[in-house]
């Protein structure tokens, strides 16, 4: 039996990833996990947009574009990130979700 | 096409030219150059006001670049706000740990005052996602400033974390935007957004992601902690410029994109606005620490900014940008004085600091005042008017419930404003803060703020030129 591809598909792995995504956001204690979380939701959406262009709207390249952008920004995004919690390991020597807790109230 | 149409970007050209002159200037000049560096930012910033106080109609790039007269005008009253803060900064950032680093501090808020340009004036949700992304990138590195001060360094974590969430969330909604429509371009979605239960879903999910930027309740955690743990210029840059681009940017995204989505978005506006003022009202009684007290009023605030949205109308879109130009002066002037009261005690932002404050700075005191019974709205200040503007259009539309749970807090708003009060001229205090002498341009910013709060309300004019270019 051949399976055939369509957008469905695409869409379920990407869902999947965006709510894999989302978990990990709220449950992981390591600050690098959490980075690595919302890579998966941003990915998530690149990969709706370029299915759904490649497969609904193959005339025009709109999608192939934003997601191209979304990768550019997402790579700048993790640039400043990953040199936050550098220096937030710098000041406390832990990158735990547990132990930064001075700001709250 | 013609190369030279690039040039009617005005806006965006001029302000690229003083962000590339500063960032040369600071190579330039010999260090430490903090002082020389703040003149010339101001100078500059001056100019590239005047330049662009006639606001203009401008459309490039098929459509991708867009902007109205009342973008123009936003953009204009964004940069008077952010000269304001370098006004407020030079103390700060004259301190020894910073003092080598100043010209940074000008780049990148200059370049996040890029992104809210092009993030107002866009076209396309293309173009808004590179502007709103360009506005909180380099917001991050402003929040995580004070490098060896264990704080920012955390707000900073905490902001960057947040704000990548918040615009994966909306990217996904806008995938699906993108998905039903075939097309991200503003001009062409109207028609084809008719609201489906997926492009209801997208629109819940894009709102969800401005939500976090705007701090609106149940999107608000991150904002205490940041306002908190940042720079206090940085703090009063947060809460004023980068909160009125994104307010100015979802009602104009709200309005012309999902306007025939207008029974699904209002409702849910309706829920968040109601819950926003009411939490933040609540949680703001609590405070001590002044900084995360104008946090939580600052998302009280952001509720009764999207009451104009929910109005939905003309009258809305004016009486928005007047809220935001009046609440602009009112907080700066609030954050000056804590910021200045900070470099004199040597980091101290407890309400007990202040106990007193009037026996021995009764200037600062009387900003203060002006600017919490602005923020309150008490007439004759100007944040009276801005607050019945903002009713007044709500109420045009029909939402008088809403408006009427808005009025009830901002009663409960008055209560902990005036706790302030109470504490710089009634509470007494054995070691009040010593008099002393801000710096000259913390002085002349303060004067600024002071005369808009006094003015803004009672010069008409103001509110008029802003309906005359939201009919235009």
């Amino acid at each position: 039996m051949e399976l055939e591809v369509h957008v469905i598909h695409y869409l379920i792995v990407s869902t999947i990833m965006m709510f894999c995504g989302i978990y990990g956001f709220f449950t992981r204690k390591n600050l690098l996990a959490l980075l690595i979380s919302v890579e998966l939701m941003l990915n998530a959406a690149n990969i709706n947009f370029s299915v759904c262009n490649r497969y609904l709207f193959p005339d025009a390249l709109e999608g192939h574009f934003f997601s191209l952008f979304g990768i550019a920004i997402a790579a700048a995004e993790t640039a400043v990130a990953i040199a936050i919690i550098i220096n937030v390991y710098r000041n406390v020597k832990q990158v735990l979700t547990d132990d930064i807790t001075d700001l709250k109230g | 096409m013609d190369v030279t149409m690039i040039f009617s970007m005005q806006n965006e050209l001029s302000l690229i030219a003083v962000l590339v002159i500063v960032l040369l200037a600071d190579l330039i000049l010999k260090r430490p150059n903090h002082k020389a560096l703040q003149n010339l930012t101001c100078v500059l910033m001056l100019i590239h006001i005047a330049l662009n106080v006639v606001p203009q109609t401008v459309d490039l790039f098929g459509g991708m670049y867009h902007s109205t007269p009342m973008a123009s005008a936003v953009k204009t009253i964004l940069s008077v706000g952010t000269l304001l803060v370098f006004m407020q900064s030079g103390q700060w950032l004259g301190r020894e740990d910073t003092q080598h680093k100043a010209g940074e501090f000008y780049v990148l808020t200059l370049s996040t005052l890029l992104g809210m340009f092009f993030m107002v004036s866009a076209g396309s949700f293309v173009m808004f996602y590179v502007g709103l992304e360009l506005a909180s990138i380099p917001m991050a590195c402003l929040v995580a400033f004070d490098k060896y001060r264990h704080h920012s360094a955390e707000a900073g974590a905490k902001f960057i974390l947040n704000s990548m969430f918040s615009s994966a969330i909306m990217l996904y909604g806008l995938s699906f935007v993108y998905g039903t429509c075939g097309t991200t371009y503003f001009a062409d979605l109207p028609q084809l957004l008719t609201g489906t239960p997926l492009q209801i879903m997208a629109m819940v999910f894009f709102f969800a992601g401005l939500g976090f930027k705007l701090s609106l309740v149940p999107f608000h955690m991150w904002t205490p902690d940041t306002y908190q743990g940042a720079p206090t210029p940085v703090s009063g840059y947060l809460s004023v410029i980068s909160k009125g681009a994104a307010a100015f940017a979802l009602m104009s995204i709200l309005l012309k994109v999902f306007g025939n989505m207008v029974d699904n978005w209002s409702l849910l506006l309706s829920v968040v606005i109601v819950i926003t003022i009411t939490v933040a009202n609540l949680f703001a009684i609590l405070q001590e620490n002044l900084k995360r007290f104008m946090a939580y009023s600052s998302i009280s605030q952001a509720g009764y900014i999207m009451l104009a949205v929910l109005a939905g109308s003309e009258q809305g879109m004016s009486s928005l940008v007047y809220y935001i130009v009046v609440y602009i002066v009112a907080n700066l002037a609030v954050f000056g004085v804590i910021g200045a009261v900070e470099q004199q005690t040597g980091g101290k932002v407890d309400r007990d600091t202040y106990n007193g404050l009037y026996r021995t700075n009764p200037k600062l005191t009387f900003v203060m005042t002006l600017a919490l019974f602005s923020l309150a709205g008490i007439p004759p200040f100007a944040g009276f008017f801005s607050k019945f503007f903002v009713f007044a259009s709500a109420f045009h539309s029909g939402y008088w419930i809403v408006v009427f749970l808005a009025l009830i807090n901002t009663i409960i708003s008055l209560y902990y404003y005036l706790l302030i009060v109470k504490a710089m001229y009634i509470t007494p205090s054995d070691a009040p803060v010593p008099t002393f002498r801000t710096p000259r341009m913390m002085r002349a910013s303060l004067f600024l703020c002071l005369l808009g709060i006094v003015l803004l309300g009672i010069c008409s004019g103001v509110f008029d030129w802003l309906t005359d270019l939201s009919v235009r």
